[in-house]
Parts: structure tokens; sequence; C-alpha cells
């Protein structure tokens, strides 16, 4: 693999690629809880007023709004910070959303540790276990760019509930130009004899950089792109434990409840056993500073990846 | 339908919730008797809504805020040919859609509720999307006095105001009891009347259990142009049956066999006085 350029933050591809889709589609909707600065929507609401609906600090209305307007046709897309989104209403979005059926876009920005040094009110690492446990909801947590528009292009017409998360930082290009993208299908950035490392949002790029340091030490390497956790492409990870040696998930998660328990499990149940380390942050008092601040605390680096996968081996 | 005929369909409806409940040996037996008179009068003389309009984007539109009380909106359902009547014999029962709060695998149900303090956020979605396409359908929700205590409730209310949404109709079942006892007493909710007009409702109090003053108020709708419509429904919990009226201990009770004929000869009698009254009517 050549380096890898760094393109633009998730978070703005998600702002551009909405403003376009809703300038050709009066039914997108989006609505916000005084967050249309931090989802960066202010060009959105510049040109398009009547497609922004304003709720205020009140997550759980924002929720059950965007449930009532979707059940109108309208294609509806509740932009808030993962934290409170999935936190504060997750009673709304459990029953007003997913029971309900009511196909709703929940747009969580700034996910994970993106709000790094703001402290853990203002950090997710929860989202994939709370909502992985409630029915009729997908889970997508793009990597890059083109993972965050093609998702975005991907959820207008999706017809149940689908939560997506992103952060804010830019982000480095990770696909060929001829990648192709759906819900639910994971994408291999590489295959690898040795260890596969299968990760989930932006983390990505820091599995892949890993990949190419396991490379020049002579290890063989893949990398898999599990944008979707839910519903999980199972036969590729299945497919990973059978071409490598040994796994290693990375995720920007709680290790507890997300893409790492989820490969565990299903390979337990599977009844295939290799060397799996689930890498994410840890069930401790989460460390302060920046998001790379925090990855490089808990090992989420080229180094620190690379280092793990070779006490699988 | 008029007014005397709204009088009997409450009573036969009351006759059909203690059935139900019976034969299921579950269900929110209080609850359901308090706005049953108020579902009525939506159903048989306001709303816009049929099986055969269900689909119709330009229907108007019935969210059970308070859940719970579930088996009223079944028994009127019915008695509007969403499904048979027998489907409620299923009530509570494995694998059947009539489960103990609504769902939209019931036909003429718009939305899951039963958790509280939910229903007015969706219905101030669904009135907000009637603004956006220009569409004048309205949208009702009853809600229970004891969900107002879920601070969702205020956040909605916040919303409907803002976006002057006139076309939504908030009805409070006030009924003064919850399910531990007086609401007063489990968390002080008065002056209700002050506390919606100052978050922009405008605000009619009424007899919730008396259809006349039911149909009367609905036709004033909307109160006041560019404000939401709060209706604020004095009822009586458990009412129509004596020894279940304004008690706090019926919230969920099932009634025995003894008190299910105690009850049911109440609602005969008071059947057979509608009609005498009927008759004397007719024989003027």
């Amino acid at each position: 693999m050549d380096s890898l350029k760094l393109g633009r933050p998730n978070l703005e591809v998600f702002a551009n690629t909405l403003l376009s889709l809703a300038r050709q589609n009066g039914d997108i909707l989006v609505t916000t809880s005084d967050s249309r600065g931090s989802g960066k929507l202010v060009p959105f609401s510049e040109k398009l007023p009547e497609q922004i609906v304003e709720m205020g600090i009140a997550e759980q209305n924002l929720v059950g709004v965007s449930a009532g307007l979707a059940s109108t046709g309208k294609k509806v897309f509740a932009v808030s910070p993962a934290c409170f989104l999935t936190t504060r209403a997750l009673e709304q979005i459990k029953n007003d959303v997913a029971y309900s059926d009511q196909p709703v876009k929940l747009i969580g920005i700034s996910a994970g540790v993106s709000y790094g040094a703001l402290g853990s009110t203002h950090h997710s690492l929860h989202d994939y276990a709370a909502l992985g446990a409630i029915n009729n909801i997908a889970i997508v947590a793009p990597a890059d760019n083109f993972e965050t528009r093609e998702t975005i292009k991907a959820v207008v017409d999706y017809p149940h509930p689908i939560y997506v998360r992103f952060g804010k930082r830019p982000m480095h290009d990770l696909h060929q130009p001829d990648a192709q993208f759906k819900i639910g299908r994971a994408i291999v950035l590489a295959e690898g004899t040795d260890v596969t490392i299968i990760a989930s949002g932006e983390p990505v790029s820091q599995a892949v950089m890993a990949c190419q340091l396991l490379e020049d030490q002579g290890i063989s390497c893949g990398v898999i792109s599990m944008h979707t956790l839910k519903p999980l492409d199972r036969e590729a990870v299945l497919a990973a434990a059978r071409r490598s040696r040994a796994l290693l998930t990375v995720e920007e998660h709680s290790v507890y409840g997300g893409l790492g328990s989820l490969c565990a499990s299903l390979l337990m149940e599977e009844g295939i056993s290799v060397p799996l380390k689930i890498v994410g942050i840890p069930d401790e008092y989460t460390v302060t500073g920046s998001q790379a601040a925090i990855f490089a605390h808990y090992g989420i680096t080229p180094e620190g990846l690379a280092k793990t996968a070779r006490a699988l081996l | 339908m008029e007014v005397h005929e709204l009088e009997l369909k409450s009573i036969q409806y009351r006759r059909r919730i203690l059935s139900i409940i019976k034969n299921a040996n579950a269900g929110h037996t209080a609850g359901s008797l308090s706005c049953i008179d108020i579902l009525n009068v939506l159903y048989n003389h306001v709303m816009n809504v049929s099986p055969e309009n269900f689909s119709n984007p330009d229907r108007d539109r019935y969210i059970h805020s308070k859940g719970h009380s579930v088996e009223a909106l079944y028994v009127v359902l019915a008695d509007k040919a969403f499904y048979p009547s027998e489907a409620l014999d299923t009530l509570s029962q494995y694998q059947s859609h009539f489960v103990g709060h609504p769902t939209r695998k019931v036909n003429g149900v718009e939305q899951n509720t039963g958790a509280l303090g939910h229903g007015l956020s969706v219905a101030v979605g669904i009135a907000l999307g009637a603004k956006k396409d220009g569409r004048s359908y309205r949208v009702y929700t009853i809600m229970g006095d004891g969900e107002l205590t879920e601070g969702s409730v205020w956040e909605a209310s916040m919303s409907a105001a803002h976006y002057k949404l006139d076309n939504l109709v908030a009805i409070v079942d006030r009924n003064t009891l919850q399910i531990t006892g007086r609401t007063e007493d489990v968390m002080a909710l008065e002056p209700l009347e002050d506390k919606f007009r100052s978050f922009g409702y405008a605000v009619r109090a009424v007899d919730g259990n008396d259809v006349a003053e039911l149909v009367n108020v609905f036709a004033q709708l909307p109160f006041e142009p560019g404000k939401p419509n709060l209706i604020l429904a004095q009822t009586v919990k458990g009412k129509g049956v004596s020894y279940i009226e304004d008690r706090a201990g019926w919230h969920h009770r099932v009634p025995n066999d003894e008190e299910f004929s105690t009850a049911v000869a109440e609602l005969q009698l008071a059947e057979q006085e509608w009609r005498k009254r009927r008759g004397l009517i007719e024989a003027r």
C-alpha cells in the first residue's frame, strides 16, 4: 500500500453530501438540538431553511418529533452529538423510532472520543452496545470520506431506523476509486494470512497504517473496514478467521458490547478458535486529552496495533 | 354521531372494556374508563379517520400517549371496524398483537406507545409535518395527568408553541389519580391550567366524561390561531362503575366475578335509563 492521503473530516463530508441530496429532495429534513454549528449545518440552514427544524437542547423531544415527522413520509436526519443523542434520548430511540419502525436517520456527530478533552460527558463509548441491544436499528460507523458519503446516500431511502456515527477530524482516504459500498457488507481493504485487523469507524486508518508496518516486517496482514456493526457481516468475519492465524478488532468504543464482542461471540458460536484481541477503550475512568492522545494512550496507533498484532502470533 | 348516540356508545364501550379485561384477566381498568368518553367523541364525532382512509395522508391522527389505557382504544377501534371485535378475545395472550400497550401491529394504531411522556413529541412531529406539507388534518393525543411529570412533555410543549402548532390538540385526562395515589400527593401538578397557558397553549377545561361538553369544545378548534390546543379534561378515574370510581387501587386491578356482575348490572341500568330518557324525549 502507498502512504495514505489525508482527506476532509467525515463531518464535513456528511454536511456537504446531505445539502446536495436535500437540494434535490424536498422531503429530506434535518432536525437539530442546537447542534447545527457542531454539525457543520449552518450552510444547510442558510440555503434550505425550510428543511431544517431546530428543537433546542432537548434530545428526547428531538427524537420523538423526528419519529412523528418520519411517519408523515419525511426523510428525517436527526443530528446531535452522539453522546447526548444515544444516552439522553435512548428511550425515544428504543420506542418512538425502533419499536415503532419509524425510519429516522439518527446521526451521531463527534462520536467516540472526538470531543476528547471535554471529558466523558461528551464521549460516546457505549452507543454500539446500547443500540446494538435494541431490535430494528442498523448501526454504521463510516471510516473515511468515501464511506461517509456512501452511507449518507444510502440512508436517505433506508426503510428502517438507522444510526450513523462519525467524528470531526480529517480522515485518511482508504479506498480505491472502484470501491463498492453497501450497508451490512464489510469492505476488505487487504487480505493477509498471518493476521487480519477488523476495524470500525475512524480507527480503520490506524489499522491500515499498522498493516503497512507489519507487512514491512514480513508479516502478512489483512484489514477489513467493518463500517456496519449491525447487521454484522458475519461471512466477512468468518472468512478472515479462516484466512488468518489471528484476529485483531479495533474500535472507538468500550471493549464491552461493540465490534470485538460481536466478532468474539460469532466465532465462538461457529466453533472457530483463533487468537483474538479486542482493542478499544478499556472499562476504566477514561484518560483525558485529544482524540489522538486518547487513541495513543490505549494503543490505537499504527505502532500500538502492530505491536498488539505481533503478540498474537 | 349525535350527542345522545354518543352517550349510548360510551355506556356500551364501558361494558366492552370491562368484558375484555375480565376475559384477559389483565388490563388498566380505571384509566380506560376515565378516557373512554374522549376517545368516543374523537372517533365518532370529531376525527376524519377510518379503516378506508387509514393510509390517506390527509387523515386525522390520534396518538395514545397514555398507552396503558389501551383497552379503551382497542374497543373503539374494533367498533370502527379496524378489526373484528372477536380479535379482542386474544388480549394479552401469547402471540397476540393486542398487547397491554398499543403497537402499529394493530390496524388503526399510528404509533407504539406505553412509556410515558413520548406521545406529545410524536404528535408535535406529525403536526409539523402537516404544516410543512400544507395539509389541514389535525393531530390529537391523550396524556394521563400522572404522565405530566415526565420532563419530555414540557420539551414537547415548548416546541409545539414555538412552531405555532394550532393543528395539535393535546388532551389531558385529568382524573387526579395515578398508580400510587393522588397526583397532588405524588408530585404536585397544580396550577395546571396556568402551567399550560404559560407554555403557550390555548387552554379549555371541560368535563371529560360529558360527551356533550366534549362535542362542544372540539367544535371550537382551533381555540386561538397560532397556538397549540390543550384540553384539560376533568375526569373521574373508573367512571361509570361505582366501586371503581376515584379509587387509586383500581389502576390495573381486574374485577372478580362478583365485582364484574355488579359492574355489568350498573351499566345495564345506565343503558335502561338512557333508553327511558330517549323514550320520554321521543314521546314529547
